[in-house]
């Protein structure tokens, strides 16, 4: 494979596109709604009705607007884009002879509403447009070209100079600067080394990575692989949940496309670089998303962490210096080698640079997935976006960041979204769920909800987090049926800091974040369901025993 | 001392043998641990794969696994017991997993979930007496779009509504 192969692949895909294009989504939130159904139907139809020559029917990742799927673009020969919404099976052949002017009363999308002209797509360019499972339409879109250059014209050490001035950070959540990741395990002596593309998504309200695996799944590899040649590195690992059979099934077919055609494998490009790609399942469990447990987990053990340092990119897998990314971040490394560092640089905030996908999703109209530029006002996304909470309801607060963030509640949504501002509200970035919640949101039952949920991921291994946050889901539920009283919540929070202080990896570290920013935010209500104190010292004995005598 | 604890080991082991000669099961989960060459770094893929082929993990496919990859039984145990997606007892004929992501919960899963509960008489992770249907959570199966969602045999389903849960699992519940 060089240069002019993949010219070649990329004009012949190009030159065979036909006049028009009706893309089906197939990502796992349309295909729940039978997607696969709609797509064998339409192309049934197209045939019958003659239009081979003209209409393609093509099957497409995550559009992003996943509350009205399944969704059918279609894309006009003048270059005029239209959006079905909830569409069904049976609603092939209006679809199609609408190409010829029929009627169709499926429901029609506004491609120019603020929830997709807001956006600007980066990660997600590919997304909705191009076929996952084939290597030529990624190839035709601009694909691999990063990594030929990457390969043929660039030191690995301009690659990080690169990464670094573009002021890339972490997409995973904690918002580590990527380039300087990246400069610590080039340099990080060893013959060995390893690239980890951490796919755990275990945040729940999260999507992004699922949809990015299964829109795009090349935009990940070139990523990792140009990673690796910048860091020194000859094997990868895709580390991937279980629950996104679809995703795991899309990498396995992309991972086999790039190996034919040379693009991964021994020689790559004609050059000595020599890259290998191993898809590591999960197996359900939130703590594995930390980078050790994430490691223990690819080795085949238990996904418990372990103390830090030695940091990964001096002590990795197996002992080896090895680099660990999320999918977002490897998915942003094409483009800024394709367009240049301070190309990406223009987008975002002064120390928050380039776009960030979000999963919004709650309370809210417009639900599904969308890349906008970091330093946003949040306001912007939930309400022009978002078109604001449904049912004539108010948003009370948004929750990002999962188990390991916090409610920002609505008088604060003029915050612009980048790490500091969100840090500062108590909150953090996170991965990029967005769960927006009304006004019938109880908050103390929402802090319940993650409590639990941290409480059940506990790996076990340090007690504060293994015995903190038992304790403090029990101290909530108390709250929450109106047993508790003033000194329980006093204990809350003081559990709070402790678990937040001694835990040992992020997982404890960040457990009580939810509760703390609920209890800065909406602490009336939990003061609402407060009981009086039963055993004040006032020296009352009559008032005590009376208490005690009325306890069942 | 190592021999006396050896000894019924060796008994349990050769019984086992015994008893997977008879399943070809195993033979196609053994093919599979050759194809990972036999790596200790496979175990969960291994797992996985027994899982797919038996629908969930006894002992004596735990010992089986620990013999063939040369792990103690403990760390075979271990990983087994440790990862949620792995379970050691026998599934209903049907499952119906409920999402409880965040979005889902928001959006009503909790009510979803509670209307099973209570018409199956079944908590969450249990399975109906006559082994029809088992009730399972899941952490989040990142299909937020389409809260709340319910996986009916595998089968992703979108915006379930109690009365719509009921409808699907009704049949399957005596």
């Amino acid at each position: 494979m060089q240069l002019d192969d993949l010219n070649a692949i990329a004009a012949k895909e190009k030159a065979s596109a036909k006049k028009k294009c009706l893309r089906t989504c197939m990502s796992a939130g349309c295909m729940s709604s039978r997607a696969d159904k709609i797509r064998d139907n339409l192309a049934a139809e197209v045939k019958s009705q003659g239009l081979d020559s003209e209409v393609e029917v093509r099957r497409v990742g995550c559009m992003g607007f996943c509350g009205q799927g399944p969704l059918v673009g279609i894309d006009h020969e003048d270059g005029r884009e239209e959006l079905m919404e909830f569409v069904k099976p049976e609603n092939a052949p209006d679809i199609v002879r609408s190409l010829k002017g029929g009627e169709c009363k499926v429901q029609r999308g506004d491609p120019q509403h603020p929830f997709f002209a807001k956006q600007v797509r980066i990660v997600r360019a590919n997304g909705g447009i191009i076929d996952p499972e084939s290597i030529e339409d990624y190839i035709a879109a601009g694909g691999y070209q990063a990594l030929h250059q990457a390969l043929t014209e660039m030191k690995p050490a301009e690659i990080v100079e690169a990464i670094t001035r573009s002021g890339l950070r972490g997409r995973g959540g904690a918002g580590f600067p990527t380039g300087l990741k990246w400069g610590t395990v080039a340099k990080s002596p060893g013959a060995k080394k390893y690239i980890v593309c951490n796919g755990d998504e275990g945040d729940p309200g999260a999507f992004m990575d699922r949809s990015v695996l299964e829109s795009d799944p090349h935009l990940v590899l070139e990523g990792m692989a140009i990673a690796a040649y910048a860091v020194g590195a000859d094997q990868g690992f895709l580390y991937v949940r279980a629950e996104y059979p679809l995703a795991i099934s899309r990498l396995q077919i992309a991972i086999k496309q790039a190996r034919q055609l040379g693009l991964l494998g021994g020689g790559i490009f004609e050059t000595p670089f020599v890259f290998n790609v191993d898809i590591r399942i999960g197996a359900g469990a939130f703590v594995c998303g930390e980078e050790t447990a994430l490691m223990a987990s690819v080795e085949g053990r238990r996904g418990t962490p372990r103390p830090r340092p030695p940091f990964p990119a001096e002590r990795g897998l197996w002992g080896c210096p090895t680099l660990i990314n999320n999918v977002e971040t490897f998915a942003n490394i094409a483009p800024i080698i394709n367009k240049g560092a301070d190309w990406y640089a223009s987008f975002g905030t002064e120390k928050s640079k380039g776009t960030k996908v979000f999963a919004l999703t709650g309370k809210i109209k417009n639900n599904g997935l969308i890349e906008v530029p970091m330093g946003i006002p949040l306001r912007q996304i939930v309400e022009e976006m978002g078109g604001g909470a449904p049912d004539g309801r108010k948003i009370k607060s948004v929750q990002t960041g999962g188990p390991s963030g916090g409610c920002i509640p609505a008088e604060h949504l003029d915050t612009p979204v980048d790490y500091e501002s969100l840090t500062k509200l108590g909150s953090i970035m996170g991965s990029g769920g967005m769960v927006v919640m009304d006004d019938s949101t109880n908050m103390v039952e929402i802090a319940k909800f993650y409590m639990e949920f941290c409480m059940e991921e506990s790996c076990g291994k340090c007690i504060p987090c293994r015995a903190g946050t038992a304790q403090m889901f029990h101290l909530l539920e108390k709250i929450a049926q109106r047993k508790a009283t003033p000194r329980d919540l006093a204990q809350l929070e003081e559990l709070c800091d402790m678990v937040r202080n001694t835990s040992l990896c992020g997982l404890g570290q960040t457990a009580p974040n939810p509760v703390l920013s609920t209890l800065r935010f909406f602490r009336d209500e939990y003061e609402e369901l407060l009981q009086p104190e039963l055993h004040k010292n006032t020296g009352d004995l009559k008032c005590q025993v009376a208490a005690v005598a009325d306890k069942p | 001392m190592l021999a006396a604890l050896q000894k019924p080991e060796e008994k349990r082991a050769a019984k086992v043998m015994q008893h997977a000669s008879g399943d070809k099961r195993f033979k196609i989960l053994e093919v599979h641990m050759k194809k990972h060459l036999f790596r200790h770094d496979s175990l969960i893929e291994v797992l996985h794969k027994a899982q797919e082929l038996f629908g969930f993990l006894d002992d004596d496919l735990l010992l089986f696994i620990s013999y063939k990859l040369k792990l103690p039984p403990s760390r075979v145990y271990g990983v087994a017991t440790f990862y949620h997606f792995f379970t050691l007892k026998p599934q209903g004929e049907h499952t119906c997993v409920v999402c409880l992501g965040t979005a889902c919960y928001v959006k009503g899963a909790d009510k979803v979930i509670a209307a099973v509960q209570q018409r199956a008489k079944i908590r969450p992770g249990e399975t109906t007496p006559d082994k029809k249907l088992s009730l399972l959570t899941a952490r989040c199966i990142g299909a937020c779009g389409i809260a709340p969602a319910v996986i009916y045999d595998g089968q992703v389903a979108p915006k379930q509504t109690p009365e719509a849960v009921l409808e699907k699992v009704n049949p399957w519940i005596k």
